[in-house]
């Protein structure tokens, strides 16, 4: 193997620039962990690839794996893009990732009970009181409810990037109702279905049990007067982009799958109703974000939820996950402070580094700011899917405009960063491999401790040059393989 | 027999199934069944009207309209090609194959983690395949081909679902579903030939062709066969189609399957046990009738 086979078919439009390579180093040699993949695809011929990127796509459309998308009147469904290539990542980096998003979980998971209790991160004044209490995800129901375990966040996928210089960066962390796991273990099994052979020999981590570790995390949560505790999953129904994954969740774990209008509240318990009669509901997974998830609670006009839930909640009757109130924590100005939270709850140094942040209430910071807005990248701090969003250098002077007046009008509202040159991994595209950027989700599940499946979903900015991987923006993704090597 | 089986079958406690997935199942499996009884009864039409004079052949498209509780196209109410359209692909017909095929997905879809993932891929597949038809291609091509289809993909489900799902309260919601669905569809088909039939005034009678296509669109002219021979009988048709004991479409044999279903599922859910009435009684009005 040396640097040529870079010019060759099916690379040969594959061009290095500044960003990190997943696949090769600054000279063009095949990275030790990709060596074998790089020979079975040479051995296939591009129509060979075609043939089976044609396959995996049908066997996503026929067994329903697809997303609605919003405000497409034909009621369509799409699947996600789904790119033939598995982004590769090593045992020893793995490793890292996997202790430094424990380490950030529990530092998270302590902030969320401290801030809904005593309060002594803020009268320590590490983490500024009106930073937290002008955040729009900040609960002030939730101000001396015990949470089950005082777990918050049971259920988190934390958004990675990989930089220059090689090293993992938290990009966001999602502390509400992250999606996209699904995708994940679907990607792994239609992989298996297009590359078996190369499969079986490459070493590769299972992430199978995704679903029995994500129900004995839910289980962890019931009251402890309930040995067999029922758990069911809350959808917001059919219609929401997400229901495949609703659906799939529920299959995995083997609990049922509800609507609000199959759950009651009576006497602080819920119940759900079944053709039997009714019967308890412990621990509920919602899939729900909290402003619908009681209209007596919170937003009167939802639909989707279930009147008197928050009173039973509150009297512990109910466990959910995630709890109530947990997107404070990943408000990206408060992102800002994860770094801080660590080194205050746990005494130890940050394992993965945060992504420079400029916090726009900040006179001296949104100075610097709006001078460079053609540099950086701004973002709403309580948007979500890749919503909101100023990208400095691929923006025009009337988008940039608008940004600095949204800015001066409500700065809290808005961080800013560098424009960030994500790593970029290999995808078959048009019958060539070229580039495309990456990032990197990987979900952890918290009880008392943090378990994280080995892997993640790889999502791929399939438009050329493109930086945003949300599906909403025509991004992708790809299966992603963790080595046991 | 298999609901035997099941009658006996304890509840759990950790057994339960929400009523919103029930009624889900129950009409998944009714759509499919509707959609299966229009591609057939219209597969039949468009058969005998091959070789037929035009004037008999306005009459049985007329005939099956009613059959299927459906009014003709208000401005093509005779044309063969406005009526296949009205039956296959017309979405703003509630009762077409595609809206039926489409309603039954979505109920399916509903329930997407109650069912096998062979029955959804099932019925996802046929939906995709009927989303992506439309009539004029088929009509140009092969219409014949394309409700022998349904049918098959229709039958396909049928034993998917029987070989892949458990058979417990959803099954049985299913059987339920089916068998209404059958038991209506049949009954419909009867009354609009015996109101032809005993009409007063002849201004239409019913041939040995009539007969036939109303065996065959109960797929019930080779059992008829076996039972009487080929000599067409409207009294014998009646009693086959509606007493018949075996016959898998007729109205008897459909009331029983409902009948045992809602008794499995009595005793499943251990209602109606104390002295209540029977679930259904239907099935033994019927049986009463039997003469032979």
């Amino acid at each position: 193997m040396d640097a040529l086979e870079l010019a060759q078919p099916p690379f040969a439009n594959y061009q290095l620039n500044g960003a990190f390579d997943e696949m090769f180093d600054a000279d063009g040699t095949p990275r030790p962990s990709y060596r074998a993949l790089m020979q079975r695809l040479r051995e296939l011929t591009p129509s060979e690839l075609s043939s089976r990127q044609r396959t995996a796509e049908v066997s996503f459309l026929n067994q329903g794996i697809t997303f609605t998308v919003y405000g497409d009147s034909s009621g369509t469904e799409r699947i996600f893009p789904y790119d033939l290539l598995p982004r590769i990542i090593t045992g020893s980096e793995w490793a890292t990732i996997e202790r430094g998003l424990s380490q950030r979980i529990t530092a998270l998971n302590h902030f969320l009970y401290d801030i809904y209790h005593e309060a002594k991160i803020l009268n320590d004044r590490i983490v500024p009181h009106d930073l937290v209490f002008s955040c729009q995800h900040y609960r002030r129901e939730m101000r001396g409810v015990n949470v089950p375990r005082n777990t918050y966040v049971a259920v988190t996928g934390t958004d990675l990037v990989r930089l220059p210089d090689g090293s993992f960066a938290v990009l966001e962390d999602n502390l509400r109702v992250p999606s996209g796991v699904s995708y994940m273990l679907t990607n792994r099994q239609v992989m298996k279905r297009a590359f078996p052979r190369l499969f079986a020999n490459y070493g590769v981590r299972p992430i199978d049990h995704y679903g029995q570790s994500l129900l004995a995390t839910l289980r962890a949560l019931a009251p402890t007067s309930r040995p067999e505790p029922t758990i069911v999953l809350l959808t917001p129904g059919v219609f929401n982009s997400a229901y495949f994954e609703h659906t799939f969740l529920a299959r995995q774990m083997g609990i049922e799958l509800v609507e609000g209008r199959d759950l009651i509240v009576h006497d602080n318990v819920v119940y759900m109703r079944t053709t039997a009669g009714l019967r308890r509901v412990d621990v509920i997974y919602r899939r729900v974000d909290d402003d619908f998830l009681d209209p007596l609670a919170f937003r009167a006009d939802s639909i989707l939820g279930v009147s008197g839930l928050f009173n039973a909640y509150r009297a512990g009757n109910v466990a959910l996950a995630n709890a109530i109130g947990t997107g404070v924590a990943d408000d990206k100005a408060i992102y800002a402070y994860v770094p801080r939270m660590i080194r205050y709850y746990l005494d130890e140094d940050p394992i993965l580094q945060n992504v420079e942040t400029y916090l726009l209430d900040d006179e001296q910071q949104r100075a610097h700011v709006l001078d460079r807005l053609d540099q950086l990248v701004v973002k709403a701090v309580g948007e979500s899917g890749g919503y909101g969003m100023l990208i400095g250098p691929q923006s025009t002077a009337t988008e940039r405009e608008a940004f600095r007046e949204r800015i001066r009008a409500n700065p809290r509202n808005y961080i800013a960063q560098p424009t960030l040159s994500l790593s970029r991994a290999p995808c078959f595209i048009d019958g060539s491999i070229e580039p495309r950027h990456v990032d990197l989700r990987p979900y952890i599940l918290f009880s008392q401790q943090a378990t994280i499946v080995p892997g993640g979903l790889t999502r791929v900015a399939l438009r050329r040059g493109s930086l945003v991987v949300n599906s909403s923006q025509g991004g992708g993704s790809k299966d992603t393989w963790v080595l046991f090597e | 027999m298999r609901f035997g089986r099941l009658c006996r079958l304890k509840l759990s406690d950790k057994y339960c199934m929400l009523s919103r997935v029930a009624d889900n199942l129950y009409w998944m499996s009714r759509y499919l069944e509707r959609a299966e009884h229009t591609a057939r009864l219209l597969s039949v039409a468009l058969n005998q009207m091959l070789d037929e004079d035009p004037q008999r052949a306005v009459l049985r498209l007329e005939r099956m309209l009613h059959a299927l509780r459906t009014s003709p196209p208000p401005d093509a109410p005779a044309d063969p090609y406005a009526i296949f359209h009205l039956l296959t692909f017309d979405q703003q017909n509630a009762g077409s194959i595609a809206s039926a095929i489409g309603a039954a997905r979505e109920n399916a879809r509903q329930v997407r983690e109650q069912i096998s993932t062979e029955m959804w891929e099932q019925i996802n597949r046929l939906y995709l395949r009927v989303r992506h038809a439309n009539t004029e291609d088929t009509w140009q091509a092969d219409p014949a081909e394309f409700l022998h289809f349904i049918k098959e993909r229709s039958h396909l489900f049928q034993g998917v679902t029987d070989a892949t799902m458990s058979h417990d309260e959803g099954w049985l919601f299913i059987q339920v579903g089916r068998f209404i669905e059958r038991a209506g569809a049949t009954a419909t088909l009867l009354d609009t030939y015996f109101q032809i039939h005993l009409a007063d005034e002849t201004a239409q009678t019913l041939d040995f062709v009539d007969w036939l296509g109303l065996l065959k669109s109960c797929t019930a002219f080779e059992a008829y066969c076996k039972v009487y021979t080929a000599d067409l009988k409207p009294e014998a048709i009646t009693e086959f189609l509606l007493l018949n004991a075996t016959l898998p479409r007729s109205v008897r044999f459909a009331a029983e399957q409902i009948e045992r279903g809602l008794h499995a599922l009595a005793r499943l859910l251990a209602i109606g046990q104390a002295g209540a009435p029977s679930a259904s009684p239907g099935g033994c009005a019927l049986r009463s009738t039997t003469r032979r």
